[in-house]
């Protein structure tokens, strides 16, 4: 019995991998889009009719970190259900506030992966104000690739790394 | 015999000493390295000597820029400390034309440094010198000797009285601990500018050496600070909101270029460091950051991705609309100007690839340095011959013409990155 157990651990862990971290080549539409000012880019497309259907809760969402595509900025599909229910636990807890840390891989330059992380944190900034959190609530911070999550040097490590932490520590 | 007064003032305060002393190995050397001998210089006192050696730290610079093969010691057939002693018949049978020769000795509360280069073939000095200076400047007198005598040979300026910055990373996460320092272009003493919990970014000198602009973390947001180096004072010129970065000098020292986002993305903005007023420059969504200032203070280059990946391009401080330059790889970026203005160094990616490249704004001739790939944060030396630049964890330097190659190591435990050369010491 524990054997299968294990088995479907691992399955389920796999397959939380592959739906996160998917392998895809660099979208030259994508690169284009980013240039052209793009945080609201990816808030257009899908539904957004799962923040509203979830329960409001005391609770912050335990899912804490948002990944991205190389050198984009935009909110991934697979992301938004992350940011949807941090977006119901401030709409329900309207003192809380947030602080949205962006970060880059290591790949090029420090000072542009500053900028790229912080455009990162505004672009998960500008989704939970659609949601209608106020930005007023939401500080960003970019820690470039500064603080990696993964040590390595390859694709695995890159796409851990390329992230926006959720931290609410500010608040009492 | 020339004479040249130093008045060196206390231009490096001593702080703590630095945990990391970089060691640096010359890992490709120009064929046909011209063969110097360079005599221990007599120490003319009963006094113990100083710690420092003057002539091993020449022998030791000429070295390392790769142009230069000193004579081993044990190979020299004489040792002679005073020009009568020159025998220039048996120097004629060495294999070298060059013979420097010199003396320290104490004179008040510091040292008189003479030292004569001769050239063997003729029988005839070439330079003499002799430096009175204070016993803390002893190294950079040893330095400031490599300069002239690498000028003297090559006819071109030395960069051997001169410093660099860098950081330093120690431990992750809550250990982690980073630390801005300086060190002599030997690596040798070293010292702690800065030390913080948060990560330290971009420091930056300022023309007259004598302070540091660089981004700080600190207190979980982003800031630029601007430190008197021999003081140890700071000042916070930039904590707009959001992003403070890439601080540049201008140089007449007089204002900053720098990159906030406070408008709502990164723009590149002047900041007056007298009435600090601040001047935007730039209108775009898209990401600019990296400005660099041409040495003629007329024109910035910086990082843009508004073309879809990063490009640099350049502007004119009057205005008018940024020109794309770089058209060699995917990805250009960390561009500064060479200090005759004809050349821009900068991070260049291609392939996957992240190398230190070389535009020649004359001819449009992209040039690439180096064969790791995980490159960046290139910085000429002042007189612009040298790049220094970081590669995995250390530091690493390249001649302009790729002939000579280093590799800066720290001691054991920290990873260094984004080094800065500092103007020539005044």
């Amino acid at each position: 019995m524990r054997k299968i157990y294990l088995l479907a651990a691992v399955l389920a862990l796999t397959a939380t991998a592959c739906s996160r971290t998917p392998e895809k080549p660099v979208d030259p539409n994508q690169a284009t889009q980013t240039g052209t000012g793009s945080d609201t880019a990816g808030l257009n497309n899908g539904s957004m009719g799962d923040a509203q259907g979830l329960a409001g809760d005391r609770t912050i969402p335990a899912d804490r970190v948002v990944y991205f595509d190389y050198d984009v900025s935009d909110i991934r599909n697979d992301q938004r259900a992350i940011l949807d229910a941090h977006g119901a636990y401030l709409n329900n807890n309207r003192n809380a506030r947030t602080r949205l840390e962006g970060h880059a891989d290591e790949r090029g330059s420090r000072e542009y992966n500053m900028a790229l992380g912080e455009r990162r944190a505004q672009a998960a900034r500008s989704y939970l104000n659609i949601l209608g959190v106020d930005s007023s609530r939401v500080d960003t911070l970019s820690y470039g690739e500064e603080k990696p999550a993964a040590a390595g040097h390859d694709d695995s490590s890159w796409q851990l790394n390329r992230r926006v932490e959720i931290d609410y520590s500010g608040n009492r | 015999m020339r004479h040249i007064l130093f008045s060196l003032l206390g231009w490096l305060m001593l702080t703590a000493p630095a945990q990391a002393i970089l060691t640096i190995d010359i890992t490709q050397g120009v064929e046909g390295a011209l063969p110097i001998a360079i005599v221990p210089f007599a120490w003319q006192a009963t006094s113990a000597p100083p710690a420092d050696s003057v002539s091993e730290i020449v022998s030791n610079d000429l070295a390392r820029s790769g142009r230069f093969a000193p004579l081993p010691t044990q190979s020299l057939p004489q040792q002679p400390t005073e020009i009568g002693q020159i025998d220039f018949n048996t120097w004629r049978t060495v294999d070298s034309r060059y013979l420097v020769i010199g003396g320290v000795q104490p004179a008040g509360g510091g040292y008189v440094v003479r030292f004569q280069l001769f050239d063997v073939l003729r029988g005839e000095q070439i330079i003499g010198y002799s430096l009175p200076v204070e016993s803390s400047a002893l190294r950079r007198t040893a330095h400031r000797i490599s300069d002239l005598i690498y000028e003297a040979l090559t006819g071109e300026p030395g960069a051997f009285d001169s410093r660099i910055a860098y950081i330093t990373a120690q431990g992750r996460g809550k250990s982690a601990v980073y630390r801005l320092q300086i060190a002599d272009t030997d690596g040798a003493g070293g010292k702690t500018i800065v030390t913080s919990k948060e990560p330290l970014l971009s420091p930056t000198w300022s023309p007259d050496g004598a302070r540091l602009a660089y981004v700080s973390l600190e207190g979980k947001r982003s800031a630029i600070y601007v430190q008197d180096i021999a003081s140890g004072q700071r000042s916070q010129v930039a904590a707009w909101p959001g992003l403070n970065g890439a601080p540049a000098w201008s140089p007449d020292g007089s204002r900053l270029a720098l990159s906030l986002s406070k408008d709502g993305n990164s723009e590149i903005y002047l900041l007056n460091l007298g009435n600090r007023n601040l001047q935007r420059l730039t209108q775009n969504p898209a990401i600019d950051t990296e400005p660099s200032w041409a040495p003629d203070g007329q024109s910035l280059v910086f990082t843009s991705d508004r073309g879809g990946q990063p490009q640099i391009y350049r502007m004119g401080l009057g205005g008018g609309t940024p020109q794309r330059l770089t058209y060699s790889g995917s990805y250009n970026a960390s561009a500064s100007f060479s200090p005759d203005a004809s050349k821009l160094v900068m991070l260049n990616g291609n392939g996957g690839a992240y190398r230190i490249a070389v535009l020649d704004l004359v001819t449009n001739q992209t040039t690439v340095l180096t064969n790791t790939s995980m490159d960046e944060s290139p910085s000429f030396a002042p007189n612009g011959s040298m790049v220094i630049y970081a590669v995995g964890r250390d530091l690493a330097a390249v001649s302009v013409d790729g002939r000579v190659r280093q590799r800066l190591a720290v001691e054991a435990g920290a990873e260094v990155r984004e080094p800065a050369w500092s103007p020539r010491n005044r």
